[in-house]
């Protein structure tokens, strides 16, 4: 197993993180009401803390002497790896919610998984996000379920926003030859055993929601390899890159 | 219009002719901390329900590791003394120094009270 596929790992752990705590910041001082403006900036907030172990550990790992903030800061979209239901826009807030379950779904799975990796660096980042993920997915879940099971307006919303997300959950679950190595070394779970725990745990939810879950197992792919990102990253980055880009270096 | 007993008797109550707006209720959080004995009262939050009020008081009130346990109480369930009952409730004491227990000597055995 190369250190070239641990990188790529990595990266996409920290880029997951980086490209969806960006996402989450952009609600910062403009979310409905106060205590979800404060819990969402906390929520945001933890996922870049997790962002400077990843990618600080995919530096290390690269050996070019890259630091969390040059992989944040410096690569362009083609070089990130993190799946497109990161990405995609915030829409209303019925919709960043419904984005924020299904990733925290998936993400407290994984990281669940990952505290048994056999990369002790590894294994302790996944200690120490699990404990915050966990709460991540209990908030955005009460959240799916309160809108979901709200009002007939709200409703239509959750629905609409599951409808429009639900393609890009596949991608988490569908292995490439980068997750086959690193399952192989012991580093990270084989994804598709993930699934039925992801399944039920969402059907759960849904079911409290009253929301259907769309009947398709299409999913969109070419955000964790890099092959093809939506067109939001772009956009994204050049907000979250520009300062950087402007003045390379700068630090307070 | 003040209703007596609320915890806020110097805001206004609702006019109850206006249309009344959806807002979630109001919760009193209090916040036992690392090292102290009691919950103390720390501010105050909306959210539509008890489940809700303590997330979000764990947001909004724990995040430079204040507590390690949270309260959270439905402000309208608070009954409060009223601010024009000053005089009559807390004057009279003024006074009476000798109701501190502060004359006695403390036998060392007893410790810290």
């Amino acid at each position: 197993m190369s250190d070239k596929a641990t990188f790529e790992f990595l990266c996409r752990m920290g880029d997951n993180t980086l490209v969806l705590g960006h996402r989450v910041s952009e609600w910062c001082g403009v979310a409905p009401v106060l205590e979800e403006d404060i819990a969402l900036a906390n929520t945001a907030l933890d996922l870049i803390g997790q962002t400077q172990m990843w990618l600080g550990l995919a530096g290390e790992i690269e050996g070019r002497g890259r630091t969390a903030d040059d992989l944040a800061m410096t690569r362009d979209a083609w070089d990130f790896r993190n799946v497109l239901l990161a990405e995609q826009p915030n829409g209303d807030f019925g919709q960043t919610m419904m984005r924020q379950f299904l990733f925290d779904a998936w993400h407290l799975a994984m990281l669940q998984a990952l505290t048994r990796s056999c990369d002790t660096r590894v294994a302790e980042i996944a200690a120490k996000a699990v404990k915050e993920v966990r709460y991540h997915v209990e908030r955005s879940g009460d959240t799916v379920i309160g809108l979901g099971d709200g009002t007939e307006e709200s409703h239509r919303r959750m629905q609409a926003a599951l409808d429009l997300l639900w393609p890009y959950v596949g991608e988490m679950f569908i292995p490439d030859a980068v997750d086959d190595a690193m399952a192989e070394a012991g580093i990270a779970p084989d994804l598709t055993e993930l699934r039925a725990g992801f399944d039920s745990h969402v059907g759960s939810v849904m079911e409290a929601a009253t929301l259907t879950i769309p009947d398709t197992d299409f999913a969109h792919k070419g955000g964790k390899s890099g092959f093809r990102h939506s067109e939001h990253l772009g956009h994204m980055l050049t907000q979250m890159q520009w300062l950087q880009r402007a003045y390379p270096g700068a630090s307070w | 219009m003040s209703a007596p007993n609320s915890a806020y008797p110097d805001i206004p109550e609702a006019q109850p002719e206006k249309p009344k707006r959806h807002e979630w209720p109001l919760w009193e959080i209090f916040i036992r901390g690392q090292h102290g004995m009691s919950h103390r009262h720390v501010g105050s939050l909306h959210a539509p329900d008890a489940e809700m009020a303590i997330k979000n008081a764990r947001d909004v009130y724990t995040r430079r590791n204040e507590g390690v346990s949270i309260w959270a109480v439905e402000a309208r369930h608070i009954a409060a003394s009223s601010p024009g009952d000053k005089g009559p409730f807390y004057e009279p004491s003024e006074s009476k120094v000798y109701r501190h227990p502060t004359f006695f000597d403390i036998p060392d055995e007893v410790g810290a009270m």
